[in-house]
């Protein structure tokens, strides 16, 4: 009994850190801000951190937490920010309040990206392995090269759709295209602040640390430790892996929201949504620690302000970039770094020491 | 006829996929990871032909075999330092990562050496185009050298893993590196191997890319690499017969989509393509299908 109560103390308070993080940050970011200590490239990067920081949190849950190599999570964030900024360009002029209109894009955002998630976690979860890692890159692929074709336009007479360019949407004079091919969507309000970014990281490390600890998170990490053991202590594989899957592409469209509403220009470029992008959260994930969620939101946040605070280095920035990063991977993973960093661990050399002293 | 030059022009891009997929499929099999940075290698390839025969006026032959003994000491130097200190780390991912990473430092040197600006290339191919059929169907000196050069390395290969004791002992490390080693098969050095002879194809399939497409960024290896890893997949990743089919469809799909459906649309075909094939035979079209025992 006296074991129980402990372990649950353990988690909370885990869990407390991990909020505690986000909080202080943002306090100290606040009062950097106000005391003008941050330089305008920083201000600007603030909102990227928060969206970068819950795109690692979302896809560990599909990687860390349900244990399947997921290399699409750009196309979740891709589908959330079209449909976002869509929207919220088409209730710029019904709904002026900026917050009422960033939420109800939000929902939406979420909504189209967890729907997504569904119609691709159907097949896509009948894989396996590094199949089911090609084909969620092959649709976030997709996704981004779909979205390049698309051409929507607004007018009198409603909603016209084409898939070829602007001429062929067959608008009236005071036609309006929304969504522009490759050009993307221009002109979308600029509703995103560091408060919301923080407040929607907040929130998904919310969803995400609370998913994990319930009954159904424990249930999709014993699919992740032995899915044939899971399967016949009667849990439901399907359910549990769409269920991880789906909240995991909802997070990422929120990313997405946050993102597109930060941006003047929104299009699908193989920079922002291409499987570049989602290389990269998944290198947030591995490097902050595989099912460690406090980890990948830390790595986010250090790896994107890593670029930035080598930019005295000019050229050479992303190739010192790249050098730390496999530097961390072979420390961090390497069987003889891990040996070596126990033996010289502070830790153990502090108790041999002691264990000196006691002998004396 | 023009169907028919399109058919040529897509199995002369395949087959430069499927060499390419050779050796992602070469590495899958014995070492079991995704070898991202296999793309850049042929990036490499491209630079050192070019620097090789525009700067410093060798001849193309000679070019080549620079490009290819550059890009095979490159790639088991790559193993020996990034891919083998992780090879019993507790996560596959770590090793997928670091890969990950070999390839930007690659991109990222290239960029430092040869600046971001588009470099054009001149093919090495001095063979000329064929004209059949009465002048409507051309046939080009690079699409013959390609085509004829997939079927030579498929069939040299084929033949080294089958009557070679190296191929032999290749086979034994992909099925069970434990028993391969019990056997006195050293595992490091076949390893090795793998990745040299993967490098060495990525050299010769980086010739033919650049002969075919002639311009050269830092960037020019990670769209084929990542086809070439579709292809793998695609024909059963660890089979060698696989890569080679899947190469070449993916070839004719990408030619064909791009020629009668969509140029803008023609990756997003091919990836459905991957999906639908997937889905119908989960290990890909050659692959094997391993049963779970408990």
């Amino acid at each position: 009994m006296k074991m129980n109560k402990l372990k649950i103390n353990k988690t909370a308070k885990s869990n407390f850190i991990t909020y505690g993080i986000v909080i202080a940050a943002f306090i100290i970011v606040q009062i950097l801000v106000s005391a003008g200590q941050v330089s305008s490239l920083m201000k600007g990067l603030l909102v990227p951190l928060c969206t970068y920081a819950i795109l690692a949190v979302s896809l560990n849950l599909v990687v860390g937490i349900l244990g399947e190599l997921s290399l699409g999570h750009a196309g979740f964030m891709c589908v959330g920010a079209f449909s976002s900024a869509f929207f919220s360009k088409c209730m710029v002029e019904v709904i002026p309040v900026a917050g009422v209109r960033f939420f109800l894009a939000l929902l939406v955002g979420a909504a189209v990206a967890a729907l997504f998630g569904i119609l691709i976690g159907i097949p896509v979860l009948r894989l396996k392995g590094d199949y089911l890692a090609i084909v969620t890159l092959a649709f976030g692929e997709i996704i981004k090269n779909l979205i390049n074709a698309f051409f929507i336009g607004k007018d009198s007479n409603g909603f016209h759709f084409s898939m070829k360019d602007a001429m062929s949407l067959n608008m009236e004079a005071d036609g309006q295209v929304i969504v522009n091919g490759p050009q993307g969507i221009t002109g979308t309000p600029n509703d995103s602040t560091f408060f919301i970014g923080i407040l929607l990281l907040l929130l998904t490390l919310f969803i995400v640390l609370n998913l994990i600890h319930s009954r159904d998170g424990r249930a999709i990490m014993s699919i992740r430790d032995n899915r044939i053991a899971a399967e016949s202590v009667g849990i439901n594989i399907t359910k549990y892996k769409m269920m991880a899957f789906t909240i995991s592409a909802a997070l990422a469209g929120v990313a997405g929201v946050l993102y597109a509403h930060n941006l003047a220009t929104l299009s699908a470029q193989p920079k922002n949504f291409g499987y570049n992008m989602s290389i990269m959260i998944l290198v947030y994930v591995v490097l902050g620690g595989i099912g460690r969620i406090r980890g990948s939101m830390i790595a986010a946040v250090i790896l994107t302000l890593l670029p930035e605070m080598l930019r005295f280095l000019s050229d050479y920035r992303m190739l010192i970039y790249a050098v730390v990063l496999i530097v961390m991977m072979l420390f961090n993973w390497s069987p003889k770094a891990l040996e070596w960093r126990e033996r010289y661990s502070p830790k153990r050399l502090l108790k041999k020491k002691q264990e000196a002293k006691e002998g004396e | 006829m023009s169907f028919i030059s399109y058919l040529i022009n897509g199995i002369s891009l395949g087959s430069v996929y499927a060499i390419i997929a050779l050796g992602y499929t070469m590495v899958y099999g014995i070492a079991k990871m995704l070898n991202f940075a296999h793309g850049d290698i042929i990036m490499v390839g491209g630079y050192v032909v070019l620097t090789a025969t525009a700067a410093m006026g060798m001849p193309p032959m000679l070019g080549i075999l620079a490009a290819v003994i550059v890009c095979t000491v490159l790639g088991v130097t790559i193993e020996r330092v990034a891919y083998r200190p992780l090879r019993n780390a507790a996560s596959s991912l770590a090793v997928l990562i670091t890969a990950i990473g070999v390839s930007y430092l690659l991109q990222n040197v290239a960029l430092l050496l040869f600046g971001a600006d588009t470099k054009s290339f001149t093919s090495v191919v001095s063979i000329p185009a064929v004209t059949l059929a009465g002048g409507d169907l051309t046939i080009t000196g690079e699409t013959m050298v390609t085509i004829a050069a997939c079927i030579i390395i498929m069939a040299g290969l084929t033949l080294f893993i089958n009557k070679s004791k190296a191929g032999q002992a290749m086979l034994a490390v992909s099925e069970d590196k434990g028993a391969a080693q019990l056997m006195g098969i050293n595992v490091n050095g076949t390893i090795a191997l793998t990745f040299a002879i993967g490098s060495a194809l990525a050299a010769i399939a980086s010739v033919l890319l650049c002969s075919a497409y002639p311009s050269l960024t830092p960037y020019t290896g990670a769209m084929p690499g990542i086809k070439a890893f579709v292809a793998a997949v695609f024909g059963g990743i660890g089979s060698i017969p696989g890569a080679m089919i899947g190469g070449i469809l993916l070839g004719v799909i990408e030619i064909l989509g791009k020629a009668y459906i969509s140029s803008q649309m023609a990756d997003a075909i091919v990836f459905a393509v991957l999906i639908v094939v997937l889905l119908v035979k989960p290990t890909g079209i050659l692959g094997k299908q391993v049963q779970e025992k408990v």
